[in-house]
């Protein structure tokens, strides 16, 4: 496995990576005046991202299919979220769903 | 700060609340998960406090700990964690002028804290939602990371307790109202099936960047901005009914 040094020297790595990633956008966005159509291109992309991260941590696990308890525990927290539940029903029923159909046996 | 905790809407600081909650469960399973594949106590912590992103956090100990090339547990998180520069042009107004606001504000940037500002019109109720979730995951997130280091065998599977259905039930929450949409739903769902067909065969990461295509294909900047319908809604009045 990899000594201290190494793994210190590939956490700074990363985190310096991902705060490049971070950093770039509030900086460039104040360099370039952004057109509203520019704005919305950006809100979009980040409503697309954040579905598409639901719907991969919802179905995805490791490459392969991530099993049905916590599909089905996203699914019911969707339709609470659907129907305006408050947020936090949302999250507890998710979590509870997917518990109990564990408890239960199912993967 | 203080003016932050004021100006958020009614019931966000609550739903933040539930958020960490749920966080700082599954910071102590990265905690207990790393220290148990023999990796050293620190290095939870020091991943935790520089990287500050989960779930490249677990790609990187899962890698290094079964013996995997350092700089592959490096590019892999970076690829995983490449979303943040579009999510930095979204929300890079609620983090604020400044360059301690910018240095800060970016590093603390998370999915959360995203779709809690994207949930937010006002451009005062948008920082306040960054910067309170920002904060308020950061001290959650690093404190469960110890608290699951130290206690370790103690903490069991978190899966036992449907945590990682909580993540993307909280990002379906906050994203849902925008989905209502139809100028956003057609986008997301093309981007999103986009996703989940790739993501068998791609590196964790890609298959979210690849959502984008749903943009492209919708041609989603032809849409007057100005046009009401198609203006984003806030993704949630005041988080709440």
């Amino acid at each position: 496995m990899t000594d201290a040094t190494g793994l210190v020297v590939a956490a700074a790595a990363l985190g310096a990576g991902t705060f490049a990633f971070r950093f770039a956008g509030p900086v460039l966005r104040s360099r370039v005046e952004l057109s509203p159509r520019l704005e919305h291109v950006m809100a979009v992309s980040a409503v697309v991202l954040l579905t598409a991260l639901v719907a991969t941590a919802t179905l995805v696990d490791d490459h392969g299919f991530a099993g049905a308890a916590r599909p089905a525990g996203v699914a019911v927290a969707g339709a609470l979220a659907w129907r305006r539940a408050p947020f936090v029903v949302v999250v507890l029923a998710a979590a509870v769903t997917t518990a109990a159909l564990r408890l239960v046996g199912v993967p | 700060m203080r003016s932050v905790w004021r100006t958020l809407a009614p019931g966000t600081a609550r739903d933040i609340g539930l958020v960490c909650l749920a966080d700082t469960i599954v910071g102590a399973s990265f905690g207990a998960i790393t220290v148990a594949a023999g990796l050293p106590l620190w290095l939870p912590t020091l991943l935790s406090v520089v990287v500050f992103a989960g779930a490249s956090q677990f790609m990187f100990v899962a890698i290094v700990a079964s013996g995997g090339n350092p700089f592959a547990a490096v590019a892999a998180g970076l690829l995983a964690n490449a979303r943040h520069l579009p999510f930095g042009f979204a929300v890079g107004d609620a983090i604020g002028t400044g360059w301690l606001h910018r240095l800060v504000g970016s590093h603390l940037m998370t999915d959360e804290a995203v779709a809690f500002t994207l949930a937010q019109r006002e451009p005062d109720r948008r920082r306040a939602a960054y910067w309170a979730c920002a904060l308020a995951l950061f001290g959650c997130w690093n404190v469960g990371v110890v608290v699951g280091a130290i206690g370790g065998a103690s903490i069991g599977d978190t899966g036992a307790f449907g945590m990682d259905a909580a993540f993307p039930a909280v990002l379906l929450a906050l994203v849902l109202p925008a989905l209502r949409q139809a100028g956003m739903r057609t986008p997301a769902l093309v981007g999103a099936t986009v996703a989940v067909v790739a993501a068998p065969f791609l590196q964790a990461g890609l298959p979210v960047l690849l959502a984008l295509l749903g943009v492209l294909v919708t041609r989603a900047w032809r849409v007057d901005p100005h046009h009401r319908e198609s203006t984003p809604e806030p993704i949630r009045e005041g988080a709440t009914p």
